[in-house]
């Protein structure tokens, strides 16, 4: 079985606080006017849990976190071994 | 009259907390509430057990503590004095904010003083035209001269008779920055906010800033609106924390002097403690207590992990807390009769301590709507 990449991990986290939305990789979340400083907060937590990274302060853009694309590239960039798997 | 007792002991968990408070907390708390305000020995007490930020690393100056054990240290001083608690309260948020958005600078120039408690730090987000809500807050802080120059009142600031640093947020051209700004710097004036209902000694103050000129350095975390917006997210979540295990300890105080007086005090030739109707509040009470500390525990334990679920769990553990003290307060009352009503019991102080935890950190209409919103997702998942 295959491991979930990092961009499907994130996806599956931000699909699975807003169902009802549809949402896919390339989709701006912060678009859809949905995402408030809680989700923000959460999304950043849930970052740095999944793939054991910390986001440093020059990171925290909203570009990196606009898309599930975005956060898998933030993602690699902080920890390449992840991006790999 | 002697307010504080001698030799403190290092708090390092729950029973060295409960040690502390029963000593140098429960004998003066009522006197504090009367006088309105928490003592400089207090203050120094709780500095040399190591209570102000112990959550703070050790290159910090802090112990490293965990929040699970961090919230049943607030839970137990909460036990004790509900202004005491609201002071670490502040402070905590003070001092985690430093220690989670600080540069390397401004860790070192601020973590060592917040860790011993040679600086005590307030929270002003709160203005006089805003409160729940934190979008119309209207304080700013405009870039110029290589830095900040700060215009606004904040209102309600707890500690701020007493701070030495205050956790301003304030509009800025691009949205909401996270400001440190010393009570020594000119254009900061403090006015005392005197008698309020509850946590009385807890030395709330309106604050001006009124073309407080700061460095650039004063600005905590990267200046954009996303990250503005989480800088306050993260810093009320762990004031939520603390209410939340402030709100454990009023239920935990409001049972224990329950149950001494229901013991004692003798209705019909009989201890009250043995009426159905008194032992109905006594175990909704013990019930309560613990289904509230479970909660606080589970999200500390989410905290902990650095598992995003705690922001939802804290806001959970906070309103059935926070609810429970003020229904279990009342009850408390209600068991000393006139006696509940009179400065002899600490039941009255509990009672006017429990209904503040009800506003603050996130009122209980916000906590609910906040509440309400994920059970919407989750059930059109
Ligand atoms: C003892 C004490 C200490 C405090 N310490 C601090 C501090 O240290 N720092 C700080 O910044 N602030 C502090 N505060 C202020 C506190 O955070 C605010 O009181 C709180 O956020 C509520 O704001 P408000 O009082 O302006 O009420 P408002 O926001 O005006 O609300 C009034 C009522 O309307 C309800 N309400 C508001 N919005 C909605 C809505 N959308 N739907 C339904 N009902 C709603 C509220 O729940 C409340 O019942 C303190 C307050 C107290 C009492």
């Amino acid at each position: 079985m295959s491991h979930p990449t990092a961009q499907e991990q994130i996806l599956d986290f931000v699909r699975g606080r807003y169902p009802q939305a549809e949402i896919d990789a390339a989709q701006d979340i912060f678009a859809l006017g949905f995402v408030n400083s809680l989700f923000a907060m959460e999304l950043v937590m849930h970052v740095e849990k999944t793939f054991g990274v910390t986001i440093p302060n020059e990171e925290l853009r909203i570009d990196n976190f606009r898309t599930a694309t975005a956060m898998a590239g933030l993602v690699a960039r902080l920890s390449p071994t992840v991006a790999a798997a | 009259m002697t307010l504080v007792a001698p030799v403190p002991v290092q708090v390092v968990d729950r029973r060295s907390a409960r040690a502390f408070v029963d000593a140098h907390v429960v004998p003066y708390a009522d006197a504090y509430d009367r006088i309105g305000r928490v003592p400089e020995d207090l203050l120094r007490h709780v500095a040399a057990a190591g209570l102000w930020a112990p959550f703070l690393p050790p290159e910090s100056g802090g112990a490293g503590m965990d929040l699970v054990t961090l919230g049943e240290v607030h839970e137990e001083v909460g036990r004790g004095c509900s202004s005491l608690r609201s002071l670490l309260t502040v402070h905590t948020m003070v001092a985690w904010t430093v220690q989670r958005w600080g540069t390397p600078e401004q860790r070192a120039r601020w973590a060592p003083g917040l860790a011993a408690g040679t600086t005590l730090g307030a929270f002003c987000l709160s203005e006089p035209g805003a409160g729940s809500d934190t979008s119309a807050i209207a304080t700013t802080a405009v870039e110029g001269g290589g830095g900040w120059v700060l215009d606004g009142v904040k209102k309600w600031t707890t500690g701020g008779q007493r701070a030495d640093l205050f956790l301003v947020f304030a509009r800025t051209a691009a949205s909401i920055g996270a400001f440190l700004v010393p009570r020594s710097a000119p254009g900061v004036r403090v006015t005392p906010i005197e008698d309020m209902l509850g946590t009385r000694a807890s030395m709330l103050a309106e604050i001006s800033f009124d073309g407080v000129v700061l460095g650039p350095d004063a600005l905590l975390g990267p200046s954009s609106g996303f990250t503005a917006g989480m800088v306050l997210t993260g810093t009320l979540d762990l004031g939520r924390y603390s209410v939340a295990a402030g709100s454990v300890g009023i239920v935990q105080a409001c049972l224990e002097a329950s149950a001494a007086y229901a013991a004692c005090r003798r209705v019909g030739g009989r201890p009250l403690a043995e009426l159905p109707l008194i032992q109905a509040k006594l175990s909704d009470m013990v019930t309560d207590a613990r289904a509230a500390r479970l909660l606080l525990a589970e999200a500390g334990r989410l905290k902990d992990a650095g598992d995003a679920g705690t922001i939802m769990a804290t806001w959970i553990a906070k309103y059935f807390a926070s609810t429970a003290a003020v229904r279990h307060a009342a009850e408390a009352v209600q068991i000393h009769g006139a006696n509940g009503c009179s400065p002899d019991y600490p039941v009255a102080r509990f009672y006017r301590d429990a209904k503040v935890m009800e506003i603050i950190e996130g009122s209980n209409e916000i906590q609910r709507i906040t509440i309400a919103g994920q059970a919407e997702r989750e059930t059109t998942r």
